[in-house]
């Protein structure tokens, strides 16, 4: 018998040749990225979710936005306040139209604020102090408030969780409870619907009308220019296969390697591995103070002297390239970021020093109940090396492996860890996210209305005023560090450090923004 | 046979009735809050409460149930509680890619397979016997994404004779379809030749001692005609039965290779929806895999006709 593997080599020829044939015709030109998750929600306002924020800022614009020093800087308004610090007054710039061709109006403007307001911490704080906000005419939006808020410009600039973009009025009247349907922004690009595959892909075309700023484009600020005519954000599920598409040609850009992975990208000349947002983000527990032991301070100061930052990060970054030992609460490399009293945390722990106060504390050996979520890759090692770390310094701990929506359902829960409550989990955050005091979800202390974990908390509360009422950067400088100290001496929170997860991009991908939020404006792609 | 097969189809209604009542209780039963993943990880917990409400998750389940049974009766899957679009767009968007790698996965393998168990059947306890007996072990023993990589490797990094990942739809041409899915099916080709091949041995083994091979070679017909026209035909109902699983286990949803080779299957679509706790998309996929199982199996009965007239309905 004799066998012949001509067919078979005639057979990929064929198909070689044929798909070399249908790659000729195309001519504009497209970045193909593949973003940290698949984009599934649509709406800015319902959700937190950083991949709907991030199609936001492709298809939406704001009213202000903040340079690389944290500073707001206009955006589509310019602003004046009064001497009292009581009423903001943004104009409009010219230019601003909707993609569907209406010009962006301050009525608009209005009622995005207001369906903002409804859902963002920071924003609600604001309402809380606002006489009024109205379009006093086509271009000039009056915010007036009852009282001073010093902080204002700051929050209206933030770029996580949820910025205030702006919509056209008809989309923001929708309830800020149910997910809008029209998708018409002013941004640089536009959605492109009909080729939207949830959790797949989703297009974005250049918007030609738009008018950019004159300044030059600097982290979430300036003049945002588009060269390039399409981006297309494809979910490649699986990153070892993104990192061949992206060392093939195939895509253009990975929002966040691996960084076990990075030595296959290492020698490859056409592909740049770079950290493009040097603050990266924090990883942090979060124990539950309604039940015991973490009902009790002191056991909670145990608990945070017996870790170290350094195996954890260790564990879950592996490279020391890519983390930092950093004890702030607001997060380091920010304004107000201050380490004070996370020494051992940062030192490499204190397992004895945890062991002599679980004892004084009267610790009767309650289980420690952690939960770790198993399908996410970004938490699963933590809470191994925080369990450990408990058990050496004399805790009883129950590490209970689950997926992450059986954890955020189970974290709603204020139950007793043994009626299918908890005591302790982890997750991460963005720093420029948890930077400022007032939208930093763990330094809320109203009990119930807090976020999981339910401290009541009156000197946080009080510090957040404080904050709010400071008017120079030295003062809030100043608050901050106490608001450092007293978050560690009440724990609310364990800060476990910050970590960047680098990105890499074909080498032909200019003009790539260093920004907290990845951006597709002052983008080109010449080709290489 | 017109009335069995309507038996049959009607067959079906109960089976799905009953998948269907399990379905949504099991995942009623199951924790998970579709509001909290739409919230992201910053919502209070009255703000989830709020959501929950609006996409009428705090209905009692018996309305819950009854609302997606009125809505199943009017041929309406229900829209996606993440994404807020139709079901049954996210399943036509999904279906395609599935069927054509699993019909060309199914046709690379019988084409293969059926020589190689032959041919290994033929030439028992001989090298090439051996030789396709290692292979099948071979095919069954590695993960099928360590298959995935390793073609990966060779034939796209390598060779450069195919793309990484993606799929394009056949409607683009045979050229451009076969070269993106080319790979994904031959991965997946390596798992269902090594199950076809060993079907096809075992079975052919058990029919070339039957006495009527012996009569057939001593009438002296040619060995092909044996092997091909009396032998393999007498083999063939077991073969089309593990060839009938195996097209609805592919069609069913093949997360790992959908995942390695970034193919916008319904796998993919099910495995997000269950992490998702996407119920109308996970009941929907449930359902629909249910009835292709029950409508290949039919298809699989009827085809038995075809090779054994002794097999009437």
């Amino acid at each position: 018998m004799t066998l012949t593997f001509r067919p078979a080599r005639l057979a990929a020829a064929a198909l070689i040749a044929s798909t070399a044939l249908t790659g000729a015709a195309w001519a504009e030109t497209t970045i193909t990225a593949v973003m940290h998750s698949g984009l599934r929600v649509l709406d800015p306002v319902i959700t937190t979710a950083h991949i709907t924020r991030n199609h936001a800022y492709m298809i939406y614009d704001v009213l202000l936005a903040q340079d690389s020093n944290f500073q707001p800087q206009p955006q589509m308004a310019d602003w004046t306040v009064s001497d009292d610090k009581l009423t903001y007054t943004f104009t409009l710039r010219d230019g601003l139209v909707f993609h569907d061709g209406a010009p962006v109006t301050a009525a608009d403007a209005v009622a995005s604020l207001n369906r903002w307001g409804q859902k963002d911490a920071a924003g609600q704080v604001i309402f809380d102090r606002t006489a009024s906000l109205e379009a006093t005419d086509d271009k000039t939006i009056t915010w007036t408030l009852t009282e001073p808020f010093p902080p204002m410009l700051d929050v209206l600039s933030k770029q996580s969780a949820l910025p205030p973009f702006i919509m056209p009025a008809r989309v923001a009247e929708t309830s800020a409870d149910e997910a809008i349907t029209d998708y018409t922004g002013s941004g640089p690009f536009r959605f492109v619907e009909a080729e939207f595959q949830p959790g797949l892909s989703v297009t974005y075309e250049k918007f030609d009308d738009y008018v950019p700023r004159d300044e030059p484009a600097d982290w979430m600020a300036g003049g945002k220019v588009v060269n390039v005519d399409r981006v297309v954000w494809s979910a490649i599920p699986d990153i070892q296969t993104a990192v061949n598409a992206l060392s093939g040609g195939e895509i253009d850009y990975i929002e966040q390697m691996q960084v076990d992975l990075i030595p296959l990208l290492e020698g490859d000349p056409n592909v740049v591995v770079e950290v493009r947002e040097p603050t990266g983000m924090m990883t942090m527990v979060r124990p539950n103070f309604l039940h015991p032991p973490f009902d009790n301070q002191e056991v909670r100061q145990a608990a945070l002297k017996a870790v170290s930052q350094e195996p954890v990060l260790a564990a879950m970054i592996g490279n020391p390239e890519y983390y930092t030992i950093c004890g702030a609460i607001l997060g380091c490399g920010t304004p107000l970021g201050s380490e004070a009293g996370t020494e051992t945390l940062t030192g490499g722990g204190g397992a004895d020093a945890a062991r002599e106060q679980l004892t004084a504390a009267g610790y009767d050996g309650t289980p420690v109940v952690i939960m770790q979520p198993t399908d996410m890759v970004a938490l699963v090692n933590q809470p191994v090396v925080v369990a450990q770390a408990l058990r050496d310094a004399g805790f009883t701990v129950e590490l209970q492996p689950m997926d992450w929506q059986t954890l955020v359902t189970r974290r709603a829960s204020q139950a007793a860890p043994s009626e299918g409550g908890w005591n302790m989990f982890i997750t991460n955050w963005m720093v420029p996210e948890i930077s400022n005091p007032i939208g930093n979800p763990m330094l809320n202390g109203r009990g119930d209305d807090a976020w999981f974990g339910w401290p009541t908390d009156e000197t946080a509360e009080a510090l957040k005023e404080e904050y709010i009422d400071a008017t120079t950067p030295e003062e809030q400088k100043a608050v901050a560090e106490r608001i450092q100290a007293h978050g560690i001496d009440n724990v609310l929170l364990i800060p476990l450090g910050q970590y960047t997860l680098p990105q890499a991009r074909r080498s032909n991908l200019e003009g790539m923004l260093n920004s907290p939020v990845p951006v597709f404006w002052n983008v080109s792609k010449p080709e290489s | 046979m017109i009335g069995y097969i309507l038996r049959r189809v009607l067959a079906v209604i109960p089976v799905l009735l009953i998948v269907a009542v399990f379905v949504f209780l099991l995942l009623r039963l199951t924790p998970g809050d579709p509001a909290a993943i739409i919230a992201g990880d910053q919502a209070t917990p009255a703000q989830l409460e709020r959501i929950r409400e609006a996409m009428g998750l705090n209905d009692p389940i018996p309305v819950q149930f009854a609302t997606w049974v009125g809505q199943l009766a009017r041929g309406d899957l229900g829209t996606s509680l993440i994404s807020n679009q139709p079901v049954s767009n996210l399943i036509a968007a999904r279906i395609g890619p599935t069927i054509s790698i699993a019909l060309l996965t199914i046709l690379m393998s019988v084409a293969l397979a059926v020589p190689m168990g032959v041919l290994a059947a033929w030439r028992h306890g001989k090298w090439v016997d051996y030789l396709v007996m290692t292979f099948s072990v071979l095919g069954f023993s590695i993960p099928v994404f360590v298959i995935g990589y390793l073609f990966i490797l060779l034939f796209s990094i390598e060779l450069g004779w195919f793309p990484v990942q993606g799929f394009t739809p056949i409607s683009a041409g045979l050229g451009p379809f076969l070269h993106k899915a080319f790979l994904p099916a031959l991965t997946l080709t390596t798992i269902y030749v090594a199950l076809i091949a060993r079907m096809t041995r075992a079975n052919m083994l058990e029919v070339l001692g039957e006495d009527y091979i012996r009569t057939a070679r001593a009438k002296g017909a040619p060995e092909r005609q044996v092997l091909f026209r009396h032998a393999l035909r007498n083999a063939a109902v077991p073969i089309l039965t593990v060839i009938g699983t195996g097209f609805a286990l592919l069609i069913g949803g093949v997360v790992v290779t959908e995942s390695v080779f970034n193919i916008p299957g319904i796998g993919r679509l099910t495995v997000d929806a269950v992490l998702a706790r996407d119920y109308p998309v996970i009941q929907a996929m449930i359902l629909l895999t249910a009835g292709i199982y029950v409508l290949v199996n039919l298809l699989i009965d009827l085809s038995y006709t075809l090779f054994d007239p002794r097999i009437r309905y």
